[in-house]
C-alpha cells in the first residue's frame, strides 16, 4: 500500500501540473523534497546518536532487563508474538511512556531501537511482522499527555488559556489510540488467516 | 494538574540521563565506552532512513507544489461539510497524515485568522495534538530496519488517523 500511495503522490502531482501549468514548480519541488529529506535525516543523527548510545548504557547495565521483567500485563497482550523477557519489549516500553510524556524527540530513537529488535525476531526481513504493525499502530495514533507544540503555538497566538486543549486532545487521542488497536488486531487475525503467518 | 506534567516532562530527560549511567556505573560497566558503541549504532541508523526519506519528501512536495493537494482538498471538503464539520478544518484530515510541518503551519495559520481560543483554533489544536503524520512515522520506522512490505500498517494508521480528526472534532464540538 505504500508504494500505491507513493505512487499516488507523484503521478497526481505531475497530471494536476499538468492541468495548473505548475510543470517548473514540479521540477523544483523535487529537489526541494530530496533536500527536505537529507535534512531531516541529519536531523535524526543527533537524537538517534545520543539516545541510542544511553540505551545501550541502560541494556548494558541491565536496566533495560529490569524494566522488561516489571512490564504490565498490558504491553505483553499487545505484543503476544514477543516471547516473555526479550529486550524488545522493554525498549517498546520506553518508547510508549516518552510518547505519552511529549518527549517526542526521545520517543522516535527508543521506537526504531524497538523495531530493531522486533526485526530479529521477523522471519521476513523485508515484511513487517505483525508486532512491527502493532508498535506502528500505537506510535501514529500518538498517545500524547501533554501536547507541547501545539501549547506553544497556542501561546504565540495569544490564547487566553494555551492548555485548555489538554483534554479534548486526550480525549481524542484516547478514541484513536483504542481504534488502532482494535483495527490492528482485526486485521492481525485476518492476516493471519490468509496467509499463515 | 498541567503544572505537574510540566515539571515532570522537565524533568524526565534530565533525570532518565543522571540515572541510567550511574546505575550502569554501579553495576561496573564501562559506561562511555557503552555510549560510544551504542551511539555508532544511532549514527548508521540515521543514515540508514536517508533513501526512504529523500523519497516520501519528494512525492510530497511534488503533490503539494503541483497544486494537487490544493484540488483533493477541495474535493474533500464538500463531504465533511456535509457530516458537519467546519470546512476551515476539513484540509487538516488531509494533511495531518501526510506533512507534520504542513499542518502545524496550517494549524497555526487557523489561529491568526480565527483566533487561537475560536471553536476552529481548538478543533485545529486538538487534531495536531491526537494524531501523526502517519506516513513519516511509517517511513522512519520501517526504513530504519529496511522494511519493504508494511503489510496493513498504513491502512490502521491512516484509519486511526481518520476517527482521531473525527473524535477531536467531535469532543471539541461538545465541550468548548
Amino acid at each position: 500500500m505504500v508504494n500505491w500511495v507513493w505512487l499516488f503522490l507523484i503521478l497526481s502531482g505531475i497530471v494536476f501540473a499538468a492541468i495548473n501549468g505548475r510543470m517548473d514548480d514540479v521540477t523544483q519541488a523535487v529537489f526541494e523534497g530530496a533536500k527536505t529529506g537529507v535534512t531531516v535525516s541529519f536531523g535524526l543523527i543527533s537524537v538517534l546518536t545520543f539516545w541510542l548510545g544511553m540505551m545501550r548504557i541502560a541494556e548494558d547495565g541491565g536496566l533495560l532487563r529490569i524494566l522488561t521483567r516489571a512490564i504490565g500485563p498490558v504491553v505483553r497482550r499487545l505484543f503476544p508474538s514477543v516471547p516473555a523477557g526479550h529486550p524488545a519489549l522493554g525498549y517498546i516500553m520506553s518508547n510508549m511512556s516518552a510518547n505519552i510524556l511529549g518527549l517526542g524527540n526521545a520517543a522516535t530513537p527508543m521506537g526504531i531501537k524497538a523495531m530493531q529488535e522486533l526485526q530479529k525476531l521477523n522471519p521476513d526481513k523485508e515484511k513487517a511482522s505483525a508486532a512491527m504493525c502493532t508498535l506502528l499502530a500505537i506510535n501514529t495514533a500518538s498517545i500524547t499527555l501533554i501536547p507541547t507544540t501545539v501549547i506553544a503555538v497556542r501561546m504565540n497566538f495569544g490564547a487566553a488559556n494555551p492548555t485548555d486543549i489538554v483534554g479534548t486532545t486526550l480525549l481524542a487521542t484516547i478514541v484513536s489510540t483504542a481504534f488502532a488497536i482494535l483495527l490492528d488486531a482485526w486485521f492481525r487475525r485476518r492476516h493471519s488467516r490468509s496467509s499463515g503467518a | 494538574m498541567y503544572g505537574l506534567i510540566a515539571i515532570l516532562s522537565a524533568w524526565a530527560i534530565p533525570a532518565l540521563i543522571a540515572f541510567i549511567p550511574l546505575y550502569a556505573a554501579y553495576r561496573k560497566v564501562p559506561v562511555y565506552e557503552s555510549f560510544v558503541s551504542g551511539a555508532k549504532d544511532g549514527f548508521d541508523t540515521a543514515i540508514r532512513i536517508i533513501p526512504h526519506l529523500v523519497g516520501m519528501m519528494v512525492a510530497i512536495s511534488v503533490f503539494r507544489a503541483s497544486g494537487a493537494m490544493d484540488g483533493i482538498i477541495g474535493l474533500i471538503r464538500p463531504a465533511l461539510e456535509a457530516v458537519g464539520i467546519p470546512s476551515e478544518v476539513a484540509p487538516l484530515a488531509f494533511l495531518r497524515p501526510i506533512t507534520g510541518s504542513g499542518s502545524l503551519a496550517y494549524t497555526a495559520d487557523l489561529m491568526k485568522t480565527h483566533g487561537a481560543d475560536s471553536l476552529i483554533g481548538r478543533i485545529a489544536s486538538t487534531i495536531q495534538g491526537s494524531t501523526d503524520t502517519t506516513l513519516y512515522v511509517l517511513t522512519v520506522y520501517f526504513g530504519a530496519v529496511g522494511i519493504r512490505n508494511a503489510r496493513y500498517a498504513l491502512k490502521v494508521g491512516l484509519l486511526s488517523d481518520l476517527v482521531g480528526f473525527l473524535a477531536a472534532v467531535a469532543v471539541c464540538s461538545v465541550v468548548f
